[in-house]
């Protein structure tokens, strides 16, 4: 067992906590004490919910103190895009210098078949070291090339922290590593630090649903691993003065071997910006009644030099395509301004578009759950609103 | 052909909800469901043998109760199911989870291919699949949106990425996991509920899977979660109530106002 949950005396026998429990461990005895089964996962759900602070998780955490101490400096997987790096990426050196605190090594891995410019842009973003791995077969990520260059470079370099993004690529291979080298890996954190006692990562992510946020910690093994889910964390402002090493990896006939290949890629047609890298996003819910209304939200999103997303519900009536969807099961993006249109602000939309900067909301009912979380919140018909709102701008600006 | 598909039971994450005092997770009275994005991986494999012929086996690590989605599977079409349920299997993250079944696929023997939903909608992590595919050292196409074409050597799969579709052809035997734009699927037939009642269920344990308690549950697991909070509530700001040339007016302020080049 790694760890215990405690009952204090204090515990009235209330039976809040067992309502609780995802796995039903908890139970009320005949002398009205709150007691624990075999079958508790020690996920500490209960410990939240006590009213009178009877219920603490404690966790003895295992692990070779000088194995683990072998482990050192933080390894980000490079995603590129067109042949330059992925914004991503940049989110991920930004963090990683975070929990550097000037003192981790900061290694970026790039897989490519053409380096171009890369270690170039990754330095002043970050970057101690470039490691470079270039094979012309490197154009299309695959799994098993990819899992091998990585598998590779963390058995040599060590590091004690490993971050990718969360993105198709990094949820496809970051799993096979973790077993590959049998340690621990988080899904699609929202937030990372640094224990200041244990020198742990504690990798905080939402759970049910976007409902909990659980942190979570890999303590016996190394690497400890995560995908970071994109959009979420801050790149630093580029440094040109920075100074890196760029080291070139011997890219052996072991690494490229595959049991699948890439026949085609076939990029989606499209001259809008992506959702994740828009400034302005503006969405459309089910309040849009059909997809030709989104065609206001078009407008808009012209005049103000933004782009359109939606909620599950749009998407899923066929109103608009799913490449635009924003959500727990759709994309997580982070503009200066969300506007939120006939949307109701379910959680799972919530999760994806609640760290924008500032939040409108356009909803005719007032107790929308969107009105909860926006900045500024407008009560009232979108037909009306958005249409006037787009003649009031082309008004202003002459 | 001998395909497998690996389905879980969730509580509907829809349903829960949260104690507006406390700020706590209310599980009281949240129905468990088949995890949604399994069933588009049942119909998948479903419709490949019924192509070319096979069984489709469904497998879940879970508790005793879990059983009911393998029946919810057979009644929707599968051939057969295999609970995996042991107290030692508890605690579970994505390592010790796919080890598990991995040692299931193994112990099934033959399995030309194995089908996992995207993600699961309790835990989201979309680890599972990828992480079987390593334990069993087979290749794996994930965040499928279209099987093009299957048969007994190989796999070709349009992959969704971000930027757009990769086409992957893979060799059997081989791991996927299918996305909802891969097909419809099928509902309960009636023919498949009454072999559904009827169906017997074998239950492998940790003997049955030659596995150790230190390699499963929560003691195989690398990871663990130490802290689980409501996420902190972005607090509601100004709401607006008016009329329509009033709201406009505001909106227009605030969209246009300081800070924006207009
Ligand atoms: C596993 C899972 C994953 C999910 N993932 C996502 C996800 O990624 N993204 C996502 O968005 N959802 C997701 N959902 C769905 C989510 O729970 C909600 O169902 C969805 O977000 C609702 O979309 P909506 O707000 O557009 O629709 P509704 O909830 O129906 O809200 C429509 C709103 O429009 C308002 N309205 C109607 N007409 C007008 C009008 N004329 N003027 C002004 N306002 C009007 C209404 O008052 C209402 O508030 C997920 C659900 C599950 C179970
Ligand atoms: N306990 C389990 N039993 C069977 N299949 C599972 C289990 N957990 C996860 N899966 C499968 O793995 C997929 C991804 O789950 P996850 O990695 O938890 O998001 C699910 O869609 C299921 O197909």
């Amino acid at each position: 067992m790694s760890g215990f949950l405690e009952i204090k005396d204090s515990c009235t026998g209330c039976g809040i906590c067992v309502k609780t429990c995802p796995v039903l461990a908890l139970s009320i005895n005949d002398s009205r004490k709150a007691v624990v089964s075999e079958d508790c996962t020690l996920c500490s759900i209960c410990v939240d919910s006590c009213p009178f602070e009877s219920l603490a998780v404690h966790h003895s955490f295992g692990g070779n103190k000088e194995e683990l101490a072998r482990y050192s400096g933080i390894l980000v997987l490079c995603e590129m895009r067109n042949g330059s790096p992925d914004r991503s990426t940049f989110e991920l050196l930004g963090e990683a210098r975070k929990l550097s605190a000037g003192e981790k090594e900061v290694s970026v891995l790039v897989i490519t078949d053409d380096p171009s410019d890369a270690a170039e842009k990754l330095i002043p973003a970050g970057a101690d070291r470039v490691i470079m791995a270039v094979h012309e077969s490197f154009q299309h990520f695959s799994t098993e090339p990819w899992n091998s260059v990585l598998t590779h470079v963390i058995n040599e370099d060590m590091p004690e922290i490993v971050l990718a993004a969360a993105t198709t690529t990094g949820r496809d291979v970051m799993p096979r590593v973790s077993k590959s080298l049998d340690t621990g890996l988080t899904a699609d954190c929202t937030e990372l630090s640094i224990d200041p006692d244990s020198g742990m990562l504690m990798q905080t992510r939402p759970a049910f649903g976007g409902n909990i946020m659980a942190t979570i910690v890999c303590d016996r093994t190394r690497p400890q691993m995560s995908t970071v889910r994109p959009g979420v964390m801050k790149p630093m402002d580029p440094e040109p003065d920075r100074t890196g090493k760029i080291v070139n990896l011997e890219v052996t006939a072991e690494m490229i071997k595959n049991r699948s290949k890439v026949l085609e890629f076939i990029p989606t047609a499209g001259d809008e910006v992506d959702i994740t890298e828009a400034e302005i996003v503006i969405s459309g819910g089910r309040g849009m009644k059909d997809p030709e209304n989104f065609d206001l939200l078009h407008d808009l999103a012209h005049l103000l030099g933004g782009t359109v997303g939606a909620s599950r519900a749009a998407v899923d009536n066929g109103w608009i395509e799913y490449p635009r969807q924003v959500g727990q099961t759709g994309k997580t993006v982070q503009p200066t301004t969300y506007i939120a249109v006939g949307i109701s602000g379910a959680v799972q939309h919530r999760v994806g578009m609640q760290s924008s900067d500032v939040i409108f909301a356009v909803n005719k009912d007032r107790d929308a759950n969107i009105f909860e979380f926006c900045t500024e919140g407008f009560v009232g018909d979108l037909f009306e609103i958005i249409p006037a709102l787009v003649k009031e701008i082309k008004k202003r600006r002459g | 052909m001998k395909f497998v598909v690996a389905v879980k039971q969730v509580p509907d994450t829809a349903e829960v909800r949260i104690d507006p005092e406390r700020g706590t997770l209310i599980r009281d009275g949240v129905p468990s469901i088949m995890n949604p994005f399994d069933t588009y991986a049942l119909e998948e494999a479903m419709k490949w043998r019924d192509e070319l012929g096979g069984v489709v086996t469904v497998i879940t690590m879970g508790p005793p109760q879990a059983e009911s989605v393998l029946r919810e599977a057979i009644s929707m079409g599968a051939d057969d199911a295999i609970l995996i349920s042991d107290r030692a299997f508890a605690g579970a993250d994505t390592w010790a989870t796919s080890h598990t079944l991995a040692a299931a696929v193994k112990e099934l023997g033959d399995v030309d291919a194995v089908f996992f939903g995207k993600q699961a909608i309790d835990g989201d992590t979309a680890q599972t699949g990828p992480s079987v595919a390593a334990s069993l050292d087979w290749p794996q196409i994930t965040f499928i949106g279209k099987v093009r074409e299957l048969n007994k050597d190989s796999i070709t799969a349009e992959r969704y990425v971000e930027t757009g579709t990769q086409v992957v052809q893979a060799e059997l035997p081989v791991v996927l996991t299918i996305l909802k734009d891969a097909n419809v699927p099928r509902v309960p037939s009636l023919r498949g509920k009454m072999k559904s009642r009827k169906a017997q269920i074998p239950v492998w344990g940790l003997a049955d899977l030659a596995l150790t308690e230190d390699e499963t549950g929560l003691n195989g697991s690398p990871t663990k979660v130490v802290v689980t909070a409501t996420p902190e509530p972005r607090t509601g700001g100004q709401i607006h109530e008016g009329s329509t040339e009033e709201l406009v007016a505001k909106l227009a302020d605030l969209l246009l106002g300081e800070g924006s080049e207009a």
